[in-house]
C-alpha cells in the first residue's frame, strides 16, 4: 500500500467503520423487533407451546434436526413438520423410536408423557405458522 | 522467550491440541453414523457426538486464543504479565470445567443434565453450539473476565501497539457478545435473532480481530518486515471485516421469521465478507515475499501462509457460494452449510491457532526453532490435514448439491432420508478423507517429540 495512506488513517477507518456499522446493526435490529409481531406468530405461542420449546431444548433435538434451517443436518427439518406430517403422526413417530432397523439412523426414545408430546406438537404448530418468507422451497424441508 | 510470564501459554496450547484430537475422534464417529446409522447407538447418539465435536472445537480454539494472548500481550506490551498466577489458575478452572461438561454430555442424559445444572432456573441449553449447562456458561464468563482483567492491566502499564490493542478489543468483544447466550426468549424468532449475536458476531466479527492480531504478530516475527507496514494492513483488514461482517449478520435473517429487507442487507454486505479474507491472503504472501530475514522456523511460515489461503477459501469463497438470498433459499440448512462450516473453521481459526503454536512452542521449549527433522514432519502434518480438509469440503459440497436437487428442486421432491440414501457415496468419501485428516493430526502431535539438531537461520 502506498505511503500516502498512513497507519493512523487505517486505524480511523477501522474505528469509524466499526462504530457506524454496529450502530446501523442496532438500528436495523430495533426496526426488526417492531416488525416481528406481524411475522413471528406470537399469538399462537401458547403456554403449551412454550413448554414444548423447553422440551425441544432439553432433549437437544437441534443436535440432529434443523429448525427453520438451523441446527444439524443429520435428520429432517422440523420447522414445518406439523404441516408435513400432522399432529398424530408426529406423536406416534416419537413414541415408536428407535426403529432398531440395522444400519439405519436411530433416534433415541425420550420417554415423553402424553402431556409432553402434546406440548411438543403445540410448539411445532407454532413454528409452522412463522412467516419464513416462503422457506423451505417445498414441504419436504 | 523475552518474559518469564509468557510461559503460562504452554499449558493452554497443550490442552488445545489434546482437545483438538478429541474433536476429530468424535468427528470420525459422526461421519460414520452418517452412513452406518446405528453405529455406537444408543451409547453415543449422533446428537451427543455432535455436541462433543462442536463444543470441543470451541473450547480448544478458546484455549488457543487465550494461550496466544498470554504469550503475545507481554511481548507486545514489553513487560511481564500482570498476574501469571491468575492466568494459571484460570487454565485449571477452564480445563476442569470443560472436561466436566464433556463428561456430562457423554455420561448423563441431556434432559437430566439440564435439570441437575439449574436449567429450570435460567433456560439457556439445547441451542446449537450453546448447549453448555448454566454453570459452564457462567464459568466461561468468569474465566474470560479474569483473563481480560489480567491482559488489560498488562497493556495499561505497558507499551500499546496496534496488535495488542486489536487483540484485546477482539477478546473483550468475545466476552461481551457471549452474554447473549444467557438470553433465551420463548419467542423462537427472537431466540434465533439474538443467538446469532453470539455465533455470527463471534466468527464473522470479533474473532477476526483476534485472528488478524495473531497473524500480524507471527508475520512480524518470522519476516522481520517493518511493524508500521504490518499494522497498517491489520487495521485495513479488520476494518473491512467489521464493515462487511456486522450488517452481514443479515445473511442469517432471511428465513427465520425476520423482515424480508434482510435479504437485501444480508446479500449486499455479506457479498463483501470475502474481501478481508482475500486481503489476509495477500497480506501473508506479501509480507513473506518482502521478508528481511530467513527465520529458522519454516514450519511457522507455512502455517501462516496456509491460514491466509484456507481462510479465504473456506470463509470467503465457500461463504460467498451460498450467501446471496436467492441461492440461500435452496442451500439453507443443507450439506452446503456443513461444507462451508468445516473449511471456514479450519482455515481461519484452527490454522491461526496452529500458526501461533508453531511459532511459539519451540521458543517456550527453549529454542528458536525445532530441528529440521521435526519441522519436516510438522509440514507433512500441515499438508495432510489441509488437503484432507479441502476434499472433505468438496465431498460435502457435492453431497449438498445433490441433496438440494433431489429434495428441493426436482419435479417430484424426495423426502429427507430418501435423499440422504442417494448421497451416501459422498459421505463415505468424506469419512475416508477424515481418516487422512486424523493421520495428519497424529503426525502433528508426533512432530513435538522428534529431536535432532536445532535449525538455524540460513
Amino acid at each position: 500500500m502506498s505511503s500516502a495512506f498512513t497507519k493512523s488513517a487505517a486505524r480511523n477507518i477501522f474505528y469509524g467503520g466499526a462504530v457506524f456499522f454496529f450502530l446501523l446493526l442496532v438500528g436495523l435490529s430495533f426496526d426488526t423487533m417492531q416488525t416481528l409481531p406481524k411475522r413471528d406468530n406470537r399469538e399462537n405461542l401458547s403456554e403449551s407451546a412454550i413448554r414444548g420449546k423447553h422440551i425441544w431444548e432439553t432433549r437437544n433435538c437441534i443436535g440432529c434436526h434443523t429448525l427453520l434451517g438451523e441446527g444439524a443436518y443429520f435428520a429432517p427439518e422440523l420447522g414445518n413438520v406439523y404441516t408435513r406430517r400432522g399432529p398424530e403422526f408426529i406423536k406416534a413417530w416419537i413414541q415408536s423410536q428407535p426403529t432398531g432397523v440395522p444400519g439405519r439412523r436411530q433416534m433415541p426414545n425420550f420417554n415423553l408423557t402424553d402431556a409432553q408430546l402434546n406440548d411438543l406438537v403445540e410448539f411445532f404448530k407454532y413454528t409452522a405458522g412463522i412467516d419464513t418468507a416462503k422457506w423451505p422451497p417445498n414441504v419436504e424441508g | 522467550m523475552k518474559y518469564q510470564s509468557q510461559a503460562v501459554a504452554k499449558p493452554y496450547f497443550i490442552a488445545a491440541i489434546g482437545l483438538f484430537l478429541g474433536q476429530i475422534l468424535f468427528g470420525l464417529i459422526m461421519g460414520l453414523q452418517y452412513v452406518v446409522g446405528d453405529y455406537l447407538f444408543p451409547a453415543i447418539p449422533f446428537n451427543v457426538a455432535r455436541m462433543v465435536h462442536t463444543n470441543l472445537l470451541i473450547v480448544w480454539l478458546l484455549f488457543g486464543f487465550m494461550g496466544a494472548a498470554y504469550y503475545l500481550i507481554p511481548e507486545e506490551a514489553e513487560r511481564e504479565l500482570f498476574s501469571p498466577k491468575l492466568a494459571l489458575a484460570m487454565f485449571w478452572i477452564f480445563l476442569v470445567a470443560g472436561a466436566a461438561t464433556i463428561l456430562g454430555y457423554l455420561l448423563v442424559p441431556y434432559a437430566t443434565l439440564a435439570e441437575m445444572t439449574g436449567n429450570n432456573i435460567l433456560a439457556t441449553m439445547g441451542r446449537e453450539f450453546l448447549e453448555q449447562p448454566l454453570p459452564t456458561k457462567v464459568g466461561i464468563v468468569i474465566v474470560a473476565l479474569a483473563m481480560l482483567f489480567n491482559l488489560s492491566m498488562t497493556v495499561l502499564k505497558g507499551r500499546k501497539t496496534a496488535i495488542n490493542l486489536v487483540l484485546l478489543l477482539g477478546l473483550w468483544g468475545l466476552a461481551i457478545f457471549f452474554l447473549f447466550s444467557f438470553y433465551n426468549p420463548a419467542n423462537l424468532v427472537k431466540d434465533k435473532f439474538y443467538w446469532w449475536w453470539v455465533v455470527h458476531l463471534w466468527v464473522e466479527g470479533v474473532w477476526e480481530l483476534i485472528m488478524g492480531a495473531m497473524l500480524a504478530f507471527v508475520l512480524i516475527k518470522v519476516t522481520g518486515v517493518d511493524r508500521e507496514v504490518i499494522e497498517k494492513w491489520l487495521y485495513i483488514i479488520i476494518a473491512m471485516a467489521l464493515i462487511s461482517g456486522l450488517i452481514g449478520t443479515g445473511h442469517h435473517y432471511y428465513w427465520i421469521g425476520t423482515p424480508e429487507y434482510w435479504q437485501w442487507w444480508g446479500s449486499v454486505f455479506s457479498a463483501m465478507e470475502p474481501i478481508p479474507f482475500f486481503m489476509m491472503t495477500l497480506f501473508a504472501f506479501n509480507m513473506v515475499n518482502r521478508r528481511r530475514r530467513e527465520h529458522p522456523n519454516q514450519a511457522a511460515v507455512l502455517w501462516a501462509l496456509g491460514t491466509g489461503v484456507m481462510a479465504f477459501l473456506g470463509a470467503g469463497v465457500w461463504g460467498f457460494l451460498h450467501t446471496l438470498a436467492p441461492v440461500n433459499f435452496y442451500t439453507h440448512g443443507s450439506q452446503i452449510t456443513a461444507a462451508h462450516g468445516h473449511m471456514a473453521f479450519y482455515g481461519a481459526y484452527a490454522l491461526v491457532v496452529l500458526t501461533m503454536i508453531s511459532y511459539t512452542m519451540p521458543i517456550l521449549r527453549g529454542r528458536e526453532a525445532n530441528s529440521r527433522k521435526a519441522q519436516v514432519v510438522e509440514m507433512w502434518a500441515f499438508w495432510l490435514m489441509t488437503i484432507a480438509m479441502v476434499f472433505i469440503t468438496l465431498f460435502l459440497t457435492a453431497a449438498g448439491i445433490l441433496q438440494i436437487w433431489l429434495q428441493r428442486i426436482a419435479a417430484e421432491p424426495m423426502g429427507f432420508m430418501a435423499a440422504q440414501d442417494q448421497v451416501a457415496l459422498f459421505y463415505w468419501m468424506r469419512e475416508i478423507t477424515g481418516l487422512v485428516f486424523f493421520t495428519g493430526l497424529v503426525l502433528y502431535i508426533v512432530s513435538f517429540f522428534i529431536k535432532g539438531e536445532e535449525a538455524r537461520a540460513s
